[in-house]
């Protein structure tokens, strides 16, 4: 940008020298030159891969200190795209060849259980970054709360570190976590759209199931059924939704959500195993107006 | 000066259309009426402070959709606005309304025009591709003539509904220059239909300011400003669930004139034209609203025409190349119970650009004294784009593989032929023609219709309706007798009409569902008029007018607004200071409805009007005077027209006086 300016100046005063038609072809070759050159610049910076995220915490242990990031800057309730780097504390560089695994923990008056996470995996082997998720089915409050306890290994030694982390209540309904008519505790949770508009968004959902208390896995093969609404305006829905499927065993699931104006919008879900039985929610009708696990967004 | 000759020939042989008709001219199927406070042929109105609707509905091939007191929607051969094309002195405008509450008739005012031209059919291509046909309003304009200053007071009062109508007009003119200005104020309160019963919501008021000016810089070449702001405030739809607060309009134009001094090339005329619209909904004064919504919309119009008429041998010939470029946005924003709440917001017209260019030709052949044959042809270029990113995302949702832009070519071709002799007249001609579909057609997010109480969703991947016409009318005239019947019939395919998609549902509380503007494989529309005047006796005339449409769509079902069997019939009087008349109208039970397009059966209904003129010289200053009642019998009645059966005005007492000085 800035060398289109400066060209455009350098042109500018060009041009108002110029007197012959051989210097306009010489002024106009410069400039080609120049704008060449300047994409070359632009190719040569490295992208830097911490755009558009933002650290959100800090962990430390004698040997290295592990950055926490986010899009948002903050964890919530409910599902978080987690990137880190490690940096050794003695040299100050990034280790690009850590193997990472992370335990999210929830400390209860009773108990401690965990919450769906996903492995941790590096995004481009030149880069310093590591990722995955995790979905917090609750948030902290005055006498209950989350730590994170991550443990990597560097060429064969294993180290680890645990912090407390701040994960407060999401504004809107995100999670549901529930027992199925199958008897099986499930979580649903909404992860994309991160910025709804009025559109046809491509929507992602999580769908994982409660093994025992440490242990949440991906259900696959079913289907999260969607119904967006607005209640504040008779309740109408959208066309043209796709209903949540995964693509893949293990993944997220993938459906369209059609938003035909901004304001608030619930939306409805019904929770289908791979036969089609509704384990959980209900269709809406005149009379059911809305499920009893559902989505909201506000934009 | 031409329309002063004939005028005073057709007082001299007291026989043609033009004197008997009150004002109306027939040549082939074009007709013309003449409007107006200023226009030298105003002393045959009999209701002079009229608005522009009632004036049109005079036309047999016109018909006006009240949606209440105000700004009724004209429609041609029983189509609405979207088959239509409505110009004023050749310029198009677009209105800014997605429920078509702001006709272009309803910026103008009676003291802006003088006349307005009506073609039916392939006819009416002249400024702009049209499948039903085309009104021109002309404007009213000075004459380069030594007059010098020349003031007129108008004003006006009608009981009904207390409307108040006051306007004045100052002109001068020199051999050189001249310069018209006028302004005229409407306001009124709720009307009252038959029996008495008040209609909530139909006041509304009115501002109309013009000027137009034009200066001579050589004897062939005019230069000429035009003017026009209008400005509507406090508008009551009764029919619809919303009024408007706010209908604004600025319609510009500069127009040179160059008369060639040249056998072949009579006048050469371009105009450049800009209008800027705006258009405010507003339901908060109405009770019980289920939802608060505000509904702006905004249409810019910039166009250009430059058209040349002559003769070459017996040919009269018109070129005419024209372009306009249109912006038409319009959002809806609801607002919910909950403050909190964030609020519910949509483009329902995504900021649609519309790009024409277009050639129309048009040759006049005077085959000899009594017959000639007519050609005309029209090929446009047609554009439109999608602006805003949001409204296209918007309409992804129901066509995913949408592009912003589309283009469209347009044809129209039409021929006519017409002889007339010894009182006899015949004529008739075929005719093709293609339309774009409408913004809303095209593009429209979310439309309510009151009508039939559907939300309506745009296509854009409509094909172009096409038209194919054939017209006859056969016509004669003696001393005492003169009559002419016409027929137009129209097979147009692809067919472009709201058709209920039941997967979707709808957004309006309320709504029935929602309808998505879709193709039909054909329909057809047959247009049948008669018109006689029988001359009783030196200043008595009796006349009658007679109208039948039918509508079919594919499945051979009625289409919506056509008209059942109407009938007029009056007489006058007519003598050099008094004139008088008294008109019985009405129509049949509506029998061809279809509930399908939200129609009903519309009961018959006969309603009787008087009028009295005369007007008086006191010294240099005239004065004309009209009073009248219309409905004298305060029947309670609605027609085809009357959206969701608004009844239509009881017993109105009307007084129009006019001073010129």
């Amino acid at each position: 940008m800035f060398c289109q300016l400066f060209l455009f100046n350098v042109l500018h005063t060009k041009f108002k020298k110029m007197k012959f038609q051989l210097k306009n072809i010489v002024a106009v070759l410069f400039m080609a030159l120049a704008l060449i050159s300047c994409s070359d610049n632009d190719d040569s910076t490295t992208v830097n891969e911490l755009d558009g995220l933002t650290k959100f915490q800090e962990m430390t242990n004698t040997t290295h200190t592990i950055e926490l990031y986010s899009h948002t800057g903050v964890l919530v309730q409910g599902y978080n795209e987690v990137k880190l780097r490690i940096k050794d504390n003695a040299t100050n560089q990034y280790i690009k060849n850590a193997t990472v695994s992370w335990m999210p923990v929830m400390h209860m008056a009773m108990m401690n259980h965990s919450c769906p996470n996903s492995e941790v995996e590096k995004i481009t082997t030149e880069g310093t970054l590591y990722e995955g998720y995790i979905m917090f089915q609750m948030a902290q409050n005055d006498t209950e709360y989350w730590d994170l306890k991550i443990d990597y290994s560097i060429d064969g030694v294993d180290y680890t570190t645990t912090s407390v982390i701040d994960v407060p209540a999401s504004a809107k309904r995100t999670v549901n976590t529930f027992t199925g008519t199958d008897g099986v505790k499930y979580l649903v949770a909404y992860v994309e759209p991160h910025h709804p508009s009025v559109a046809l968004n491509d929507m992602k959902v999580g769908v994982w199931k409660m093994q025992d208390m440490m242990t949440f896995p991906v259900v696959d093969g079913y289907t999260l059924k969607i119904d967006p609404r607005m209640p504040s305006m008779g309740n109408h829905s959208s066309p043209n939704n796709v209903h949540a499927t995964q693509t893949s065993t293990g993944e997220l699931y993938n459906g369209k959500l059609s938003l035909t104006m901004t304001g608030y919008w619930k939306i409805n879900l019904q929770l289908a195993k791979p036969d089609g039985t509704i384990v959980k929610g209900e269709e809406i009708t005149d009379t059911v107006t809305a499920s009893s696990i559902f989505f909201e967004i506000e934009f | 000066m031409k329309k002063l000759v004939v005028f005073f020939l057709s007082l001299s042989f007291g026989f043609t259309f033009s004197q008997e008709t009150d004002s109306l001219k027939i040549k082939e199927l074009k007709e013309v009426i003449v409007v107006g406070t200023k226009s030298q042929l105003h002393e045959k109105q009999s209701k002079t402070l009229a608005s522009v609707d009632e004036f049109l509905q005079k036309s047999t091939k016109v018909d006006l959709i009240k949606r209440g007191a105000y700004a009724w929607e004209p429609i041609i051969n029983g189509m609405t606005t979207e088959r239509t094309v409505i110009t004023i002195d050749g310029m198009r405008i677009f209105g800014a309304c997605t429920d078509k509450m702001d006709p272009v008739t309803s910026y103008v005012e009676v003291s802006n025009l003088s006349e307005a031209t009506i073609s039916s059919g392939q006819q009416g291509t002249c400024h702009g591709n049209t499948i039903g046909g085309a009104i021109n309003l002309k404007r009213s304009q000075g004459k380069f003539a030594n007059k010098g200053w020349d003031f007129t007071l108008n004003s006006g009062f009608e009981t009904n509904n207390k409307q108040k109508i006051i306007g004045s007009s100052i002109n001068f003119a020199d051999s050189l220059f001249y310069i018209d200005t006028d302004v005229m104020f409407r306001d009124a309160e709720n009307y009252k239909a038959g029996n008495n019963q008040e209609i909530s919501f139909s006041q509304f008021r009115k501002l109309n300011l013009s000027t137009i000016s034009g200066f001579r810089f050589s004897n062939n070449k005019i230069i000429e400003a035009s003017i026009i702001y209008d400005k509507a405030t406090d508008v009551g739809y009764p029919a619809l669930p919303m009024d408007v607060s706010l209908a604004e309009a600025l319609i510009t134009s500069l127009k040179f004139d160059y008369k060639p001094i040249s056998n072949r090339i009579d006048n050469w005329e371009t105009k450049l034209y800009y209008n800027t619209i705006t258009h405010t909904m507003d339901d908060t004064k109405r009770p019980n609203v289920p939802i608060h919504m505000d509904m702006p919309g905004w249409s810019d119009t910039y166009g250009i025409y430059s058209k040349v008429n002559g003769r070459l041998n017996k040919h009269d010939y018109m070129v005419n190349l024209n372009g306009f470029y249109n912006r038409s946005v319009a959002e809806m924003t609801m607002y919910p119970s909950d403050p909190n709440e964030n609020l519910m917001f949509m483009y329902t017209w995504p900021d649609v650009q519309t790009i024409y260019s277009g050639i129309y030709l048009e040759d006049n052949w005077l085959i000899n004294c009594h017959s000639n044959l007519k050609f005309t042809i029209s090929l446009g270029m047609h554009s439109n784009n999608v602006a805003s990113d949001f409204g296209m995302q918007s309409l992804q949702i129901f066509y995913p593989e949408l592009e912003a832009s589309k283009s469209r070519f347009l044809k129209s071709i039409s021929t006519n032929y017409s002889y007339d002799k010894n009182g006899l007249q015949f004529g008739g001609g075929f005719g093709y023609g293609e339309r774009a579909p409408s913004v809303s057609e095209g593009y429209g997010f979310y439309l309510f219709n009151s009508f039939d109480n559907f939300d309506y969703i745009g296509n854009p991947n409509l094909k172009n309706e096409q038209s194919l016409e054939a017209n006859v009318f056969l016509g004669f005239k003696n001393s005492k007798w003169q009559a002419k019947i016409t027929t137009s019939y129209f097979h147009i395919n692809n067919y472009i009409i709201g058709i209920p998609d039941l997967s979707v549902a709808p957004m309006t509380i309320g709504a029935n569902g929602i309808k998505i503007y879709t193709a039909l494989d054909h329909a057809t529309i047959w247009s049948n008029d008669l018109i006689f005047n029988y001359f009783i006796h030196d200043n008595w005339t009796w006349k009658g007018q007679f109208l039948y449409n039918i509508g079919r769509d594919n499945k051979n079902e009625g289409l919506p607004f056509m008209s059942p069997f109407n009938y007029l019939t009056s007489i006058t009087f007519n003598q050099l200071k008094w004139d008088a008349e008294i008109i019985l109208k009405g129509n049949t039970t509506q029998t061809e409805y279809n509930t399908f397009y939200g129609e009903d059966r519309t009961p018959d209904y006969a309603v009787i009007n008087c009028n009295l003129g005369y007007k008086f010289n006191f010294e240099k200053t005239k004065i004309k005077l009209n009073t009248g009642v219309e409905n004298i019998f305060d029947i309670k009645y609605t027609t085809y027209t009357d959206w969701n059966n608004i009844p239509r005005m009881g017993r109105n007492i009307f007084l129009n006086l006019m001073v010129q000085f």
